[in-house]
């Protein structure tokens, strides 16, 4: 029997509601579609107000000698080459209209004594480059876009799960969920598809990242059919609070360190000069995030096992009013005040650079109507993720998605939803609650946190990676008998038992392809292959799904044009 | 617990939904740093997965986790539970419809935001502004919407006068937009109108909660009052009764 469901038809439909799906969703609408956002939290909280350093952009209001060609190049040395080139070639040219348009739009960034901009260093950029709002340019820039998108009269779905895609043949034909607040379910038949999910960070123990950071987009489009790549390449940033206990793995903006903060271990030595004597504590992030694992592990640590992080020598007056958040939040969170004394920091798990794989122009997937943008998307950042290029990303891949979308869906008739596949999906939707005996959804996350944290870290080596995929094949087994009580009313254990099974799907693209890639690049670090090999830099690795198991292959990555490659000369 | 926070704490958590309900008393191991937000969740896990509390970030950014802790409305991510001595007792904010036990509906927020006339540049871009004319809409633009101020708010709160006024919230909204260098919209006849600039009687219970600091009454509402007063205020007339000397 099929209960009753609401249907709600689109011509694009948006798959969350953090910088890229409220910009695809302004694209798509300017564009002339009819279009849909859906969010799985309220409108306004998505994981992106956490972002906090900056929007990485050439305007060259600091640094005159930047531009876009030096952008490209650095974000394709931050990568190690394994980006889709050609997005990083979009990407460093339309960042800084981007930016512009934002603050056209209402963004108010702190400014330079001309007026302009104001940019600030960040690790990896050549030259001051990160437009930004004190620490909270994230927050900034999504209430710019949900201000944007409010007037414009888009329809907004807030506190919706999405449990599946559905296609029609070989292509994308609608989404299926449920209101979180009183179960409703809800079809959303649509002519394209933009998933702006995020990432899945909460695959993690210490992580920065927000409640929603399960990787649902990113699931769903694996198990229509689209394929994920890079998944092993995951970024752990280098500072993420560790003491006390109950706030570990929070984030420490980068922008301490780019506004002239401080690494030191427990000698008082400035370890990163001798890393890296050029960039120092602004190096790249893995090579930031490694240092400090290894000056851990060779017993040169903090009393809690990290690092310290010091900015105190910029005085108060500076600190507070560059960096408000950070000295608010150490100061209710851990009684440390950082105009005073050094934090303790560790990596804590950041970023996911693997994704959907997309089409740089447009950002299609390999489904047809099916589009990505942002962190569930992969391509820019290649091996290692820039820090600030994650906003811009948002913004320019956002917008390119958002347009793609709206002119696929003008060309096509609407596609068929079988009912059948409705009935499925409900009734799948709801076995969690006719299990008299089952799992608890929280004690899988729990022990999948357990696993990843423990063998997929920042160094790796085969063994560990094999206990990770037993374990996460175990908790694949377990999680398809996953029991939940109560009614379908705002309850989080029928939400988590949806959460829990995006993550193993993911936990698993993740730690086959680093078993793969016999190698050390960026974030993915070998112990028992500790240098690049340059022909695994020459491809990437893709999950995909035959016959209900999961296959990793590699696609090899297409020549760069000479004008480009003259770019990216390795500095020494 | 004792000193490192190590031991135990008790929480007596609201669940119910519209239709009633009541607190229920809850035990759970600490560790140092929890927060009430950790032993909700610790709660969830190990006890009753289907407690309801909306969250989002843990890192008081997103604004998500607001309810009111011994009666005191605030984010559940910043309640540290080493703060509090004996029973910890958690309610959901009382200004807004409940859904299910620390969840409420915050549409009427939405709703109201939409009313807002938005940003309207009265240039193209890029902008040239200076640092200083900017700073006091920085402030109001750190606002991370945790909708606290419009738990707090007495018109709100116990008069219900939800049709005739937007709340503190919204008065630091149009104060920002109002407030930029660049805006030309005018936004004075909606602040006297249907968002009910007069109804705020300046208690000031909302600055005094508000996590991101911001002097919502000092800094937004009262110079919005301001403005509302010098456009209500008829200059001719007042010239006139000068020189008749008739009221």
């Amino acid at each position: 029997m099929i209960e009753p469901f609401e249907t709600r038809p689109h011509d694009v439909l948006v798959l969350g509601a953090g910088g890229a799906g409220l910009r695809a969703a302004i694209a798509a609408k300017d564009a002339g579609a009819d279009v849909g956002l859906v969010c799985k939290s309220l409108l306004g909280k998505a994981h992106t107000v956490m972002a906090e350093g900056g929007i990485a952009s050439s305007l060259a209001n600091v640094d005159p000698q930047d531009g876009w060609q030096v952008h490209f190049a650095d974000t394709m040395r931050g990568g190690k080459n394994l980006n889709n080139w050609h997005m990083v070639e979009l990407f460093a040219k339309e960042a800084p209209e981007r930016v512009y348009e934002l603050e056209y739009w209402g963004a108010v960034f702190d400014r330079t004594p001309e007026g302009k901009i104001m940019q600030r260093a960040f690790g990896g950029h050549t030259y001051r480059r990160l437009c930004h709002v004190g620490d909270r340019t994230g927050l900034e820039l999504i209430r710019t876009l949900q201000e944007r998108v409010v007037a414009l009269g888009i329809p907004v779905y807030m506190e919706v799960t999405a449990t599946t895609l559905f296609t029609d043949g070989d292509r994308v034909a609608g989404a299926f969920g449920y209101f979180r607040k009183d179960g409703r379910f809800v079809l959303f038949p649509a002519k394209a598809i933009v998933l702006a999910t995020g990432g899945w960070g909460k695959l993690y123990k210490y992580t920065s990242m927000s409640w929603e950071s399960t990787g649902d987009g990113a699931a769903l489009a694996y198990r229509a059919g689209a394929l994920l790549q890079d998944m092993e390449m995951v970024q752990f940033h280098p500072t993420g609070m560790l003491w006390p206990p109950g706030v570990r793995g929070l984030l420490v903006t980068e922008g301490v360190r780019g506004e002239g903060g401080i690494l030191k271990n427990s000698k008082g030595e400035r370890f990163m000069e001798r890393i890296d004597p050029v960039r120092k504590d602004l190096a790249t992030r893995d090579v930031v995030a490694r240092a400090i694992a290894t000056e851990v592990a060779e017993g040169r640590g903090s009393p809690h096992g990290g690092v310290f992080l010091d900015i105190s020598h910029r005085g108060a007056d500076f600190i507070k009013r560059k960096l408000p958040n950070m000295y608010d939040q150490f100061e209710s969170l851990a009684n440390v005040d950082i105009t005073k004394e050094p934090m303790e920091v560790y990596p804590t798990n950041h970023y996911t650079m693997g994704g959907v794989r997309v089409d740089a122009e447009t950002g299609s997937s390999t489904l047809d109507g099916l589009f990505a943008a942002g962190e569930v998307a992969c391509g820019l950042h290649g091996a290692n993720r820039l820090g600030g290029n994650s906003l811009s990303d948002l913004l320019v891949f956002g917008k390119r998605a958002g347009d793609a979308a709206a002119s696929f869906a003008k060309q096509r008739a609407a596609a068929t939803v079988p009912e059948a596949a409705v009935a499925d999906e409900q009734r799948r939707v709801c076995e969690p609650f006719s299990r008299e005996d089952g799992e608890n959804p929280f004690t899988l996350h729990r022990e999948l946190q357990e696993t990843m944290q423990q063998n997929v870290g920042i160094f790796r080596v085969e063994s560990e990676l094999r206990t990770a995929l037993n374990d996460i094949l175990t908790l694949q087994r377990r999680a398809k008998n996953v029991r939940a009580s109560g009614s379908q009313i705002y309850n989080p254990g029928w939400h988590a038992c949806f959460d829990v099974q995006n993550m193993l799907t993911l936990a698993e693209a993740i730690v086959r392809s680093a078993i793969e890639r016999k190698e050390s690049r960026g974030g993915h670090w070998r112990t028992d292959y500790p240098k690049p090999d340059p022909e695994y830099g020459g491809k990437n690795l893709v999950a995909t799904r035959k016959d209900g198991a999961m296959r990793i292959s590699t696609l090899p990555i297409p020549r760069m044009p000479t004008e480009l490659a003259a770019l990216v000369v390795e500095k020494t | 617990m004792n000193e490192s926070g190590q031991g135990s704490a008790t929480l007596r958590v609201f669940r119910g939904d519209a239709t009633g309900g009541e607190g229920r008393e809850y035990r759970v191991e600490t560790l140092p740093g929890m927060v009430v937000l950790d032993a909700l969740h610790q709660i969830q896990a190990e006890q009753d997965q289907t407690l309801a509390v909306r969250w989002n970030c843990k890192a008081a950014r997103c604004g998500s986790c607001s309810a009111e802790v011994n009666g005191r409305p605030r984010l559940l991510c910043k309640a540290r539970l080493d703060e509090f001595v004996g029973t910890i007792d958690v309610q959901p904010m009382k200004t807004f419809p409940l859904i299910k036990d620390l969840v409420t509906d915050v549409s009427f927020n939405y709703e109201v935001n939409k009313r807002i006339q938005p940003f309207t540049p009265r240039e193209p871009g890029p902008f040239r502004i200076m640092q200083e004319d900017v700073d006091r809409v920085q402030e109001f633009r750190k606002c991370i919407e945790c909708f606290l101020c419009q738990d707090v708010c007495h018109v709100l709160r116990e008069h219900g006068q939800y049709s005739a006024y937007f709340g503190p919230r919204y008065m630091v909204r149009m104060a920002a937009l109002e407030m930029h260098p660049l805006d030309m919209a005018d936004r004075r006849e909606q602040l006297h109108g249907d968002a009910g600039v007069q109804y705020c009687n300046i208690t000031k219970c909302c600055e005094e909660l508000c996590p991101e600091h911001i002097h919502i009454t000092d800094n937004a509402i009262i110079p919005l009052k301001e403005r509302v007063a010098d456009v209500r205020w008829d200059p001719l007339r007042w010239a006139i009764q000068r020189v008749t000397g008739k009221s």
